[in-house]
């Protein structure tokens, strides 16, 4: 079980290496002058699907964001209940399926609130 | 996994999530200190896999590397350039002073409790025996399972009711 997780440790591992060994080997080259080294402000600009940047990357969000977000955290809490049920599903037979519907039922209320309320609608 | 592997485990999330929790006080770029408390909290979630807490690393990784973090995020962005703003200092004494108080109070915390190993194995996986606690007939949590559903309800609910006006 918990050897599992090493393969989440050596996927980390090659996910750091990746783009480490890439800037190392950059470096190296320019150290036996294989990449020539030739700076540019315009080259070191913050790179925007090729349209000159405008302005600082700071940009401050509309607020109608905040409750997608509030949304986001209440789905994710019901999540970390889903987790465990969906894992021992088979061993909790009808019972425990009757009891995540319930329990699915009265947050679909809070749903039906939201799309009756026009929450969820961009306007 | 081997002993050193879990040896050299704890000791890389344990370097990670110090250090990272360190830069979140000394880093000067607010959003940055954000991001290096999702990196805490991942490595803290690391820590909980070493311990053979396989749900309580997943919950750690749902809560807060995914949902405390995306909040802390938001609420930096819908506010000001925060660059901008000049560093404001004047809480400081006041922070350090409730800071040491809760370093104190934590370490006579750690130092006045017994500590005593467990002798029994913990289960493995222990997401599956959680569950099984959890939704049994007789001696589970089926009621405050479905109050925690009400409790979720009502929260975004008032979510709802607070943020649209109409």
């Amino acid at each position: 079980m918990l050897a599992d997780y090493g393969y989440v440790g050596l996927l980390l591992i090659v996910a750091i290496l990746f783009p480490l060994s890439t800037i190392i080997i950059s470096f190296l080259f320019r150290y036996i002058r294989v990449r020539p080294e030739k700076p540019d402000p315009v080259k070191a600009s913050t790179y925007e699907c090729g349209v000159e940047p405008i302005g600082p990357a700071w940009v401050q969000f509309n607020f109608r964001y905040y409750l997608y977000a509030l949304l986001f955290v209440i789905f994710d809490v019901e999540t970390v209940f889903l987790y465990p049920w969906a894992v021992a599903l088979r061993q909790l037979k009808v019972f425990g399926f009757i009891e995540m519907v319930i329990f699915m039922l009265i947050l679909v209320l809070g749903y039906i609130y939201g799309w009756k309320k026009k929450a969820l609608e961009w306007k | 996994m081997s002993g050193a592997g879990i040896v050299i485990a704890f000791w890389v999330l344990a370097i990670t999530s110090v250090g990272s929790a360190l830069a979140v006080v000394w880093v000067r770029d607010i959003f940055r200190a954000a991001l290096f408390l999702v990196l805490c909290f991942a490595s803290v979630a690391g820590l909980y896999i070493t311990l053979n807490a396989d749900f309580l690393a997943a919950v750690q990784i749902l809560i807060y590397a995914g949902a405390i973090s995306i909040l802390l995020i938001f609420a930096i962005m819908l506010t000001r350039d925060t660059r901008s703003a000049g560093r404001s200092t004047y809480l400081r004494n006041p922070a350090f002073l409730i800071a040491l108080l809760l370093f104190i109070t934590l370490l006579f915390a750690v130092l006045n409790t017994d500590w005593q190993a467990v002798a029994q194995v913990g289960t493995e996986p222990s997401t599956t025996a959680i569950a099984q606690l959890l939704f049994d007939k007789t001696k589970g949590f089926v009621l405050p399972f479905e109050i925690a559903s009400v409790l979720l309800l009502v929260a975004m609910i008032g979510a709802i009711a607070l943020v649209k006006e109409d």
